[in-house]
């Protein structure tokens, strides 16, 4: 269990300066020195142990929201008119946990910002979220009267294994049905583009036999093109819209479980096997 | 704990000197500010000081290959009270800048380390060495000169034959004192990684050089041949997960000797057991607090420096954030341990990305092995009283440098109130760093490395 109460340790952006650290010692006078490009790889394994462990987490996070969205929205679909004070209420709350979220509940760890991060004592005064930003989006809070832009969310269907890459616009009600109607349908007007896993991260042909060793390692498991290693943007795109707002999701599946029979959770559709994809 | 300085009974260190260039200077008359590291030149910097085995001479090495030795002056009669100063005796090109064409590798000619030979007669003779190869340099003095040849002018030019009409036996007059390095031995082609340590053994006949990968024993009279005696580059590369950072033999018994590594392992070896070194004689390692964890452990265990106590019997160890120190008979876990910069421990993210995580302090006993000394950042240094159990942090600066003026403690704040006087983690400049730090054998007199420059103090004399 890796404790990184000290400092908030954004996976991705580890993993970005550590590739770059040491696509940069290639270049420094004096050849590679072993000892610390050794450090880095202790560095970029505990990152990867970290993102992908957050992955998982994200993964099950958001089978378990699309579950209940879509038992909720097939309950949405039988009545459609027929929408109660309270189920309103719920449906905006839902919404608003699902742009903000409670950011206190956050999964993560309260810590500042990679550079210059402060004493916890102090991390935890900072009035930004400060949570594993590996799996979540940098969501800015949303209001109604605030549309706020939303990041993208891409998602690969198993079924169909077509990747589908869902643009939200400013948010607010109808903009969140069509989400969540077009998550569900995998038919949102975004762009549709084919998995492509080739990694095009440096080229590590010319390392020495030490880097050589760890060349097999890189590509099988980074994957992402960005010769920017410091550009988490691409990254963080990748990455589902709704991982901020599942504490207060799950928070309330306690009452969505009370509204849907447990008939209507046992029949999940494609859509719910779809998984989050990078 | 207490801190030196508060009981009048304890040492007081006062600035004695500084050598090297003013950091004001350089940037004077290059227009915008840009002082500090970025105008010093990189070739000053200081990367490596050894006090001999009196300590009548002081050898700094830096990244342009190049070797000042200084000489500490006899003490003045006028001020018997007062220790000699210390001033240039000898510079030197030691290394100079190769490259491999085989690898298509620039070898850097940055003196790694110095180390004194014990001196046997008028000569001094020491060991410097960079990345790859290791030279044996022989300083000596030349105060006389033969005078009245019978072929040739006193100037050097010949004579002409027809001119000698009577012979005359040469004689030796007095000259200025000229001091000569001459490289006597050189010591190449063993190390495939980085050399990071040389260190003589107490048979004065042989040493050791270690690299990443490598521990190779040499005799000072042979260069074309060494005996590889530890080897832990495993078969397959993928499958490395520990280098050697450090290595050092006893200072008693020529069979003896240790290396650390990157995972905050020492080992300690018996040459006598076996003729190849791999496995120890002792592992001394302390397990690690699941607790403390954390995401950067891996590189702060790392050990950067490792000495032996004087006396043979301890041996200190210092990774990033800790001074350790380890008693041979126990294996354990040390029996002391230091913490130099703790406040760090929240700062690793930052440290990480800047690199400063990855630079190797050094650590230094004084003559009776009481007080254990090691650099920080901001131009700080601490001194580790052991027995005691105080600590001092003080700092190498030109502000303080009024002679005779003694430092007064300085305290690196974590929390949020600030004291007067104190400065806060947030403040420290990490550009500024002591890595290099040496003390007298014999007495009171510590030589604390800046970036480029050379600090020497000594306590103060009452």
């Amino acid at each position: 269990m890796i404790n990184t109460m000290e400092c908030a340790v954004d996976a991705q952006s580890m993993i970005s300066i550590s590739l770059m650290k040491i696509h940069n010692s290639r270049t420094q006078r004096g050849g590679i020195k072993l000892h610390k490009n050794l450090l880095v790889s202790y560095v970029l394994r505990n990152a990867r142990q970290l993102y992908i462990k957050e992955k998982y987490a994200e993964i099950y996070r958001m089978q378990q929201y699309e579950e209940v969205m879509t038992v909720c929205n097939e309950i949405q679909e039988l009545n459609p008119l027929d929408l109660d004070t309270e189920d309103t209420e719920n449906e905006e709350q839902t919404r608003a946990a699902c742009c903000g979220g409670d950011e206190a509940s956050l999964h993560g760890r309260p810590a500042s910002a990679l550079s210059g991060c402060a004493s916890p004592g102090d991390a935890c005064k900072e009035a930004e979220p400060s949570y594993y930003r590996s799996c979540c989006m940098e969501v800015s809070h949303c209001e109604p009267n605030n549309p706020t832009y939303c990041n993208k969310t891409t998602v690969l269907d198993l079924d169909t294994h077509v990747v589908t890459t869902v643009e939200n616009g400013y948010l607010h009600q109808d903009c969140c049905c069509d989400a969540l109607h077009a998550g569900q349908g995998a038919q949102s007007p975004g762009k549709k583009r084919k998995v492509d896993f080739e990694c095009c991260l440096c080229d590590v042909d010319e390392m020495t036999d030490f880097s050589v060793s760890r060349k097999r390692l890189k590509r099988e498991e980074y994957t992402y093109c960005n010769p920017d290693y410091t550009d988490t943007s691409n990254i963080s795109n990748l990455i589902s819209i709704f991982g901020s707002g599942f504490t207060g999701l799950l928070s309330r599946q306690a009452d969505l479980e009370q509204i849907c029979s447990k008939q209507a959770l046992a029949s999940l559709g494609a859509w719910t096997r779809a998984i989050v994809a990078f | 704990m207490a801190e030196v300085g508060d009981d009048s009974d304890e040492v007081q260190w006062c600035f004695s000197q500084v050598k090297g260039a003013i950091d004001e200077d350089v940037a004077e008359g290059f227009g915008p500010i840009c002082k500090g590291v970025c105008l010093q030149r990189d070739a000053d910097v200081i990367s490596t000081v050894e006090f001999n085995h009196c300590g009548e001479l002081l050898a700094t090495g830096d990244k342009g290959g190049r070797v000042v030795i200084f000489q500490q002056e006899p003490e003045s009669k006028n001020r018997p009270q007062c220790r000699g100063e210390y001033n240039v005796y000898s510079t030197f090109q030691s290394h100079e800048p190769e490259f491999d064409y085989l690898k298509s590798l620039e070898i850097e000619e940055k003196i790694n380390k110095i180390r004194w030979l014990p001196q046997k007669n008028a000569a001094h003779f020491l060991l410097s060495t960079n990345d790859k190869t290791i030279k044996l340099w022989k300083i000596s003095e030349r105060d006389k000169r033969p005078e009245g040849y019978n072929l040739k002018e006193d100037d050097g030019q010949y004579r002409d034959p027809n001119t000698v009409t009577a012979l005359r036996v040469p004689i030796f007059r007095p000259m200025d004192l000229m001091v000569e390095a001459s490289p006597r031995r050189v010591f190449a082609n063993a190390h495939t990684y980085h050399v990071n340590s040389i260190s003589v053994n107490s048979d004065c006949e042989t040493y050791l050089s270690s690299d990443d990968l490598r521990i190779n024993l040499w005799h000072l009279e042979i260069t074309d041949r060494s005996f590889n005696i530890v080897d832990i580059k495993p078969a397959n590369m993928e499958d490395l997960s520990e280098i050697i950072t450090a290595s050092e033999f006893h200072p008693n018994q020529c069979n003896t000797f240790v290396y650390s590594s990157s995972k905050g392992a020492i080992r300690l070896c018996d040459m006598r057991a076996s003729a190849l070194c791999d496995n120890h004689a002792k592992l001394f390692e302390e397990s690690e607090d699941p607790n403390n964890r954390s995401f950067f452990s891996d590189i702060i265990s790392s050990i950067s420096d490792i000495k032996f106590s004087h006396s043979g019997r301890y041996m200190m160890t210092r990774d990033y954030l800790s001074i350790k120190i380890w008693d041979l008979n126990m294996e354990t876990r040390p029996i002391e341990t230091y913490q130099v910069h703790e406040y760090l421990r929240s700062k690793l993210c930052s440290l990480y990305e800047n690199d400063c995580i990855f630079d190797k302090f050094e650590c230094c006993w004084n003559g009776n092995d009481s007080v254990v000394m090691t650099g920080s950042y901001n131009n700080f240094f601490r001194m580790f009283e052991r027995g005691y159990r105080q600590d001092v942090t003080l700092e190498a600066s030109r502000e303080n440098s009024m002679p005779q003026s003694v430092l007064r403690p300085r305290k690196v704040s974590s929390g949020g109130k600030r004291k007067k006087d104190e400065i806060s983690v947030d403040s420290l400049d990490f550009n500024k760093k002591i890595l290099h730090t040496a003390w007298h054998p014999l007495d009171n007199v510590i030589a604390v490395a800046t970036t480029n420059n050379l600090y020497i103090f000594q306590d103060k004399i009452n």
